[in-house]
This record gives C-alpha cells, sequence and structure tokens, in this order.
C-alpha cells in the first residue's frame, strides 16, 4: 500500500509537470488527443469499465494511452494499476483484472520450483489462447554522472566488467581505449542496481549475458546478479546517479532523460549507437517471433550488429484473452489497444521515453487486435 | 439519578458492557493468533524446502532450486538500525518529556508537546524522501571522521556504500520518528508524579535536578520502558523510510559489522519484493522472514513486561 502511495505521490508531481507545461504550450491534453481518434464513432467507443494491472515500466506510456482514449470515449474507464508484471500475470489468471502488462511474454514452461506454467494457465482462465501483444518498447538507458564527460562510448564486455565490479575507476585502460579523446576522471565507479525484483534488470542481464557472456556469467533474473547499491525502483536509481559523481546505472530511457543523465552510446560491434526511438525500433524490427499466430511473442537478438540498432531494451506486453467470455469488456479491450497500438498514439510516447513499435510490428499486431471477440 | 438506579438495570448494563469488553480483548487476541498462524502456515513449506541455514545464511535464492534463504543479514540490519535509534532517541525522548513537564513554562509547554506530537504526524515516506536527499549527504562528515579516526573498530570499518544510504543514517532517521511516541508517553508519566514527592525532595534541599533523580524519574522508569519498546517496535517494523534511505547490497557482498554498510530489513525487503511474489514457495520464503520479525518483536516487548513489573515491584 505505501508503495502504491510513493507511485501515487510521483504521478501526482508529473501531473502538475505536465500541466505546467500544457499551460505554457497554451493547450490541453485533450486538444492534443482529439485529432488522432478523429475517426471514432460509437462501435469504436463502447463505454464501460476495463481493469488491468502489471508491469511498471509502461506505467506512463498506458497512462499516456488511457487518458487519450478517454478524451475521445467519455463513457469508457480504464484503470490500470502498476504493481509489477509478476502480480499482474497473477491477478490475470485469478481472472482480476480483464487485462495484464508485462515486461515478459507469458512463459511456455515452468519455473523452477512452481508447478503451474503460466500460458496454459492463463489460456485456462480465458478459456481460450490468451495472447500476448507487444504494445510499448522501453530502451534501457546505461545512465552516469561523470563531470565532464558529456559522450560516452560502451561495448557489452566493459558493460558487463564495470556492473560486475571488475572495472571499478572510471579511468580505467579499457574504457579509454573504446573512448579516445574523452577525459575520463581517476574516480571510483559506483555502480547502482534495482533493489526490487525488476523486468528492467532482467532485460538489462538477458543484454549482458547475450552480448558479453565471456564477461557476465550470471543468468539473467529479475533479481540483480552483478556488485554495487542497491535503490528502490527507477527513481530510486536515478536520483542516486543523479546526487553521486561518478555514479553509472541502468535504467528506464524516460527516467535518465528526466534526471538529465549521462546516457552511454552502445557499441555492439558495428559502430556506437545513440538512444533514440528509430534505433531502438531497428532492434525490434530484427526480433523474430516465438508465439504461434496472434500470440505475439518477441524473441529479441540483443547481441545484434545490426547498423544503427540499439540492442538494450525490454519489450511490454498486453496480455489479454483472445476471446473474452464477457462480449462488452471484448469489445472495449478491442476498442482501447486498437487506440493504443495506432501509429499516432505510438508516435506520440517517444516524447515520454518510449520507442514506437517498428511499422511491421505494428501491423501484426494491428491484425491481432482485429482478431479479439 | 446516579445514585438511586435500580439494581437490575444496572447488571443489564453491566453484562453489555462487560461482554464487549471481553469481546474486544478476545478479538484481539485471537488477530494476532490468526496472523501468527497465518506466517507460521505460508512459511512452514518454504522453511521445509530451505537448502541453507536459515538463521545463519546470508544467502536469498528463492527463485529456483534449490531454495536457499537465511536470514542472518536481515536480522542484523534490522537490530542494529533499530538499536541507533533507541540509543538516540530514549535519552532524547526522555530529556524532552523532562523539559516539557518540568523546566518549561505552561505556555511553552502546550506548544513544544503540540509540536513534536506533530512529528507523529509526518507519513514515513516523507522521512524516506528527506532522510535520503537532504538530511543524509550530511552525514558524510561524521562518517568520514569516525571511519578515519575509528576505522580499526569493525562498527565503523570503511564500506563502500554512499553516506545518505548508510544503516547509521536510517538510524538517525528512525530515531527521528520514533521520538515522537517516546516522548509523548514519557510526558504523560512524568506530569502523573505525585506532587508530595517533588515537594519532599525539594523540602529536603534537593536541587531541581536532584528531585527530578530522585522523585520523577523512579516514578517514570515503567513509563519510559513500555514507551521506549512501543517506540523500538515502530522502529523495528518501519518500512518505507527505511526502503528509500537504505542501499541494498548485492548477492554475495562480503560481510560487515560497519554501521556504515547497507542492507535491507525484515520489513523494506519484503515490502521492496512484494509486487514478486509469483510462487508459493517465494512468499513463504519472504514470510518466513516476516516470522522472524514478529517474534523479534514478541520476544521485545515479553522482556519489557518483566522488566517493567519488576521495577513496579521496586518502586511500589
Amino acid at each position: 500500500m505505501k508503495t502504491q502511495s510513493r507511485q501515487r505521490f510521483a504521478s501526482i508531481t508529473g501531473v502538475a509537470l505536465v500541466g505546467v507545461l500544457a499551460l505554457s504550450a497554451c493547450g490541453s491534453d485533450n486538444n492534443a488527443a482529439a485529432p488522432g481518434n478523429g475517426a471514432a464513432n460509437a462501435a469504436d467507443c463502447p463505454t464501460g469499465t476495463l481493469n488491468g494491472e502489471g508491469s511498471s515500466a509502461q506505467k506512463n506510456a498506458i497512462e499516456q494511452a488511457i487518458s487519450d482514449f478517454q478524451a475521445t470515449c467519455s463513457g469508457a474507464t480504464i484503470n490500470y494499476n502498476p504493481t509489477g508484471s509478476g502480480a499482474g500475470i497473477k491477478q490475470f489468471i485469478a481472472g482480476q483484472v480483464n487485462f495484464a502488462g508485462s515486461d515478459s511474454a507469458l512463459k511456455d514452461v515452468a519455473k523452477a520450483g512452481s508447478p503451474s506454467i503460466e500460458q496454459a494457465d492463463a489460456d485456462k482462465t480465458c478459456g481460450s489462447p490468451a495472447w500476448n501483444l507487444p504494445m510499448v518498447t522501453g530502451p534501457i538507458a546505461v545512465a552516469y554522472n561523470v563531470k565532464g564527460v558529456d559522450k560516452l562510448i560502451m561495448t557489452p564486455s566493459v558493460t558487463a566488467k564495470i556492473f560486475n565490479g571488475v572495472i571499478t575507476t572510471w579511468n580505467d585502460p579499457a574504457i579509454a581505449a573504446i573512448n579516445p579523446g574523452a577525459t575520463l576522471p581517476a574516480e571510483a565507479i559506483k555502480v547502482f542496481f534495482r533493489s526490487d525484483e525488476s523486468g528492467t534488470t532482467e532485460n538489462f542481464t538477458k543484454y549482458l549475458h547475450a552480448a558479453a557472456a565471456a564477461d557476465w556469467a550470471a543468468d539473467p533474473a529479475k533479481k540483480w546478479s552483478g556488485k554495487g547499491e542497491g535503490k528502490e525502483k527507477s527513481a530510486g536509481v536515478a536520483n542516486a546517479v543523479k546526487s553521486t559523481e561518478g555514479g553509472i546505472t541502468y535504467a528506464e530511457w524516460s527516467y535518465a532523460k528526466d534526471n538529465k543523465l549521462g546516457i552511454a552510446q552502445i557499441d555492439n560491434g558495428a559502430g556506437p549507437v545513440e538512444l533514440t526511438g528509430e534505433a531502438v525500433g531497428k532492434a525490434v524490427a530484427v526480433a523474430t517471433q516465438s508465439g504461434t499466430g496472434n500470440n505475439i511473442k518477441l524473441q529479441l537478438d540483443y547481441a545484434t550488429k545490426e547498423a544503427g540498432a540499439y540492442p538494450i531494451l525490454l519489450v511490454t506486453y498486453e496480455i489479454v484473452c483472445s476471446k473474452a467470455k464477457d462480449p462488452a469488456k471484448a469489445t472495449l479491450v478491442k476498442a482501447f489497444l486498437k487506440s493504443f497500438a495506432a501509429a499516432d498514439e505510438q508516435a506520440k510516447l517517444q516524447a515520454i521515453g518510449y520507442a514506437p513499435l517498428p511499422s511491421a510490428v505494428q501491423t501484426k499486431v494491428a491484425s491481432a487486435i482485429e482478431a479479439l471477440s | 439519578m446516579t445514585d438511586r438506579v435500580p439494581a437490575g438495570t444496572g447488571r443489564l448494563g453491566d453484562r453489555i458492557f462487560g461482554g464487549t469488553a471481553k469481546g474486544a480483548g478476545l478479538l484481539v487476541i485471537a488477530i494476532v493468533t490468526l496472523i501468527a498462524g497465518f506466517l507460521v502456515s505460508q512459511a512452514l513449506p518454504a522453511l521445509a524446502k530451505d537448502k541453507a541455514n536459515f538463521l545463519t545464511s546470508t544467502q536469498w535464492n528463492v527463485d529456483g532450486t534449490p531454495l536457499q534463504f537465511g536470514i542472518a543479514n536481515l536480522l542484523w540490519v534490522t537490530v542494529l538500525s533499530s538499536v541507533i535509534a533507541m540509543l538516540i532517541a530514549v535519552p532524547f525522548g526522555v530529556g524532552v518529556a523532562l523539559f516539557i513537564t518540568q523546566y518549561a513554562p505552561a505556555w511553552l509547554s502546550r506548544t513544544a508537546a503540540t509540536l513534536v506530537d506533530l512529528l507523529a504526524a509526518v507519513p514515513s515516506i516523507v522521512y524516506g524522501l528527506w532522510g535520503l536527499q537532504v538530511f543524509g549527504p550530511h552525514m558524510s562528515g561524521i562518517q568520514d571522521f569516525l571511519v578515519t579516526y575509528l576505522g580499526w573498530f569493525p562498527l565503523f570499518s570503511r564500506s563502500g556504500i554512499g553516506a545518505a544510504s548508510t544503516i547509521l543514517t536510517v538510524g538517525v532517521v528512525l530515531s527521528i520518528m520514533v521520538l515522537p511516541i517516546i516522548t509523548a508517553l514519557s510526558r504523560e508519566v512524568f506530569a502523573q508524579t505525585p506532587v508530595a514527592n517533588k515537594d519532599a525532595a525539594l523540602a529536603l534541599g534537593a536541587t531541581r535536578w536532584e528531585m527530578i533523580r530522585t522523585a520523577v524519574l523512579p516514578f517514570g522508569k515503567p513509563g519510559v520502558i513500555s514507551a521506549s519498546m512501543l517506540g523500538l517496535g515502530r522502529a523495528l517494523g518501519e518500512t518505507v523510510a527505511v526502503m528509500i534511505i537504505l542501499s541494498a547490497l548485492a548477492d554475495g557482498t562480503a560481510w560487515s559489522w560497519s554501521v556504515f554498510h547497507g542492507g535491507e530489513t525484515f520489513a523494506s525487503k519484503i515490502a521492496n519484493n512484494a509486487a514478486e511474489f509469483d510462487s508459493p514457495q517465494k512468499a513463504g520464503a519472504f514470510l518466513a522472514a516476516g516470522l522472524v520479525l514478529f517474534l523479534l518483536t514478541f520476544v521485545v516487548n515479553s522482556i519489557a513486561r518483566i522488566v517493567i513489573n519488576r521495577s513496579k515491584a521496586f518502586s511500589e
């Protein structure tokens, strides 16, 4: 409960900020939202209430999508409770929510220590296959705070060595070698990690494990397996880096941007890539699909050497029943996801630190949403 | 009216009141028992599968098999931060209470009492953010001093944790959080000191401090102890503020006795991970830690009760 109130505090400040921005731009959220859904008619705008729960990584994106959707469809109410991917999936399987948000698709194999298989359990609750629909891509920034270093290039191997404590000072020859021309201070590197179990940690360690297997032996997990100081949630790590000279962490792009932290360029082998929405889209575009049909589970290639692709990212899914038991909820889910996946809504997300889905994936998701019933 | 109430109606009222009071008492006992039962029933299956020593291990691997978890770190950090809090808050709280009841003029004592009580109304999340961002950075001076001159002593040995996020910082913030509890209760007790005792002390030529030492403090001792125990309970169980301030440690970090180290307390660890309790064994492992906190608080309170009864026996 207390954690929630913290999040609420954060979102209130967020709302206040947005309000100030909106005023200074002489416009309002509603005005901005309306043209995007101009074609809305009664069929696209069902009434009713939807409840969703899950990933906090997509919190800002889905809140934006909800407020835009509700601005167009005043009869619809959508609640999203960002309690974490695990909690969201649990609630979805228990039939408590209409959709779940998750940083990883439903698993097809049983987790160690637990007899149940997520995908099978969700299918059973739905009475029909549960689909994973990728909706938001959240790049993970390697964010740092080093005085006088505006541009930092990192390779997977150096990143792994920093985060597992092998490289401990900023002027280490390994860092200097890939950053010619940068003046690196002789100060200690202070690594911060997420002390709560998080999809961000899982995806970041997936990247390290895939792209720098020799330097990062630990299996990817929601729990941190490197070194450093643990801070609570994205806000905690971003704040810690901001107030600590020599600090480095991994965090969602928006947190790195909001705190004005340095963001490292990642060099997977095809040259340094700056973190941009476009660069992230390229990495998602080369992902393979592991689900069948409309169950779109993406298999990201973290070690990708695709030129200009930013490889450290997480994809958050909306998990829904392909055939909802309640037809009224089904139409509402369909209408909401349609507006969420629409190209103009996706484009908007970049301003708040997410990357839009590349058009190939967008098309697939759109046809899956059409097939919901 | 009051004197001539027929005995019959009085008995009915007696029965209703007595029954309600008894019911309330039993309800509290039932709730505590049920909570204990819940904790035990959830924790036992996980404890049975635990491959590490639950009491002495510092590992916490609850995701896969084999299950390995122990509470040594949690217990140490919880106890250490609470002890630091009590070391600061008890003398300080008693001092504030003495000032309010014995030294301050009436107008000031009312204002001061209200202000101290206000501290209790500050939400713990505010203490957390304040501790981390405003107060914490100021701890670096004390930390540097202690590490430089007393670093040979294990409690003050050097660690890599930022000064704003150490166990010591948490302890100091916790002391501020429990201060109003200790002050408010001590104040009530000190104010009850029989005037005859105080006058007798003063008449024998005692200074005000001697009067306090011989009359007020002995009389108030049981009250101060129960106040401290209530405060300790709050410090042991404090969640959000600890979670925000204290830096957690990565797995495999070497054990350190230092107050400048990081870590997690029982409550902060459970709260920080509650969103990801995705299997019963994992939830069980965390609830086992919760059970230890429950027992710890229970033991501390029982000891306090014994101490209070003893000192009552002496002072009466």
